[in-house]
């Protein structure tokens, strides 16, 4: 049983039950503070459990992450414009830098 | 709030219903792909896909049932506790759900830091609904250890070394259910 956000990824590497909740990543079984929907989402894992008969049973959960502006987060989450596209290319840059130097001091995982 | 309460306010956003043009659910490997380019790396990333996917069917009933949660959040360097490995780079492990209340540490994790927080332990290791579900008899138990794996860029790490050391955990530790919460 897997519990997540990032649909598409789940389904196309494929497990038995996914239980999918559509929100920000962060937050796959439920809002903070929220104990009730907490249990929803868990509890409809526990059903499907019992109750998918075959692998790639997805099930959606009812829950909306805002209701009045539920697209705010999905346009700024990884965001590629003209605004940030040169601080884009200087991050990726400094990132190839440190895992470069990390792989140098043997700080990344080799096995 | 009752379940059918939400049920008629989920609703995405002032226009619940009618036509897109688009899936309304974001499309993370487009995303990054675009988000990666953008990057300058030159390859796109290469997600895992299984034409084949296993199924088990529950074992026994439930309520008879050991779940065991997995985490790809990890404790803050320097306060793993006792018997959990401080290992950098990550390594796989099982440590005590008590050792998580206070909450882990993700913030090396890729997650959207912008909208959201995880101060809340219950909204990715869920160790507190599980166990209230089985105060109230509807999964057997929660087993006393979860497992961490590490989010892993080599598949063939993570299929051949750390998958099967998780299963070797959970057969330790009696688990007849393998509960995932990828952050």
């Amino acid at each position: 049983m897997v519990a997540g956000s990032a649909r598409d990824i789940v389904e196309e590497c494929g497990v038995a039950r996914f239980v999918f909740t559509d929100f920000p990543l962060g937050n796959p079984t439920g809002k903070p503070g929220d104990a009730a929907m907490q249990r929803a989402i868990v509890g409809t894992g526990l059903d499907l459990l019992t109750h998918a008969w075959m692998p790639r049973t997805t099930v959606q959960t009812p829950f909306v992450w805002d209701a009045d502006d539920n697209n705010g987060w999905r346009e700024h989450f990884m965001r590629v414009d003209d605004s940030n596209r040169a601080a884009l290319a200087a991050a990726g840059e400094a990132r190839r830098r440190d895992q470069a130097a990390a792989k140098a001091d043997g700080r990344a995982r080799t096995s | 709030m009752a379940l059918t309460e939400r049920t008629q306010r989920a609703t995405n956003g002032r226009k619940p219903d009618g036509r897109r043009a688009h899936r309304s659910y974001l499309s993370y490997i487009d995303k990054s792909r675009e988000y990666y380019a953008a990057h300058g790396y030159p390859q796109p990333y290469q997600w895992a896909y299984s034409h084949e996917v296993a199924f088990t069917p529950l074992p026994k009933p439930l309520s008879e049932c050991t779940v065991g949660l997995v985490t790809t959040s990890f404790f803050e360097k320097g306060r793993e506790p006792a018997g959990v490995p401080v290992s950098r780079p990550k390594q796989p492990y099982a440590a005590r759900c008590d050792d998580a209340l206070d909450g882990l540490y993700n913030s090396d994790l890729f997650w959207d830091k912008d909208n959201t927080h995880t101060d809340d332990l219950d909204t990715y290791l869920p160790i507190n609904r599980l166990r209230e579900f089985e105060a109230e008899g509807r999964i057997g138990a929660l087993s006393e250890r979860f497992y961490g794996i590490p989010t892993d860029y080599s598949h063939r790490r993570t299929q051949r070394n750390d998958s099967p050391r998780i299963e070797e955990w959970m057969r330790e530790d009696g688990v007849d259910v393998a509960f995932l919460v990828p952050l």
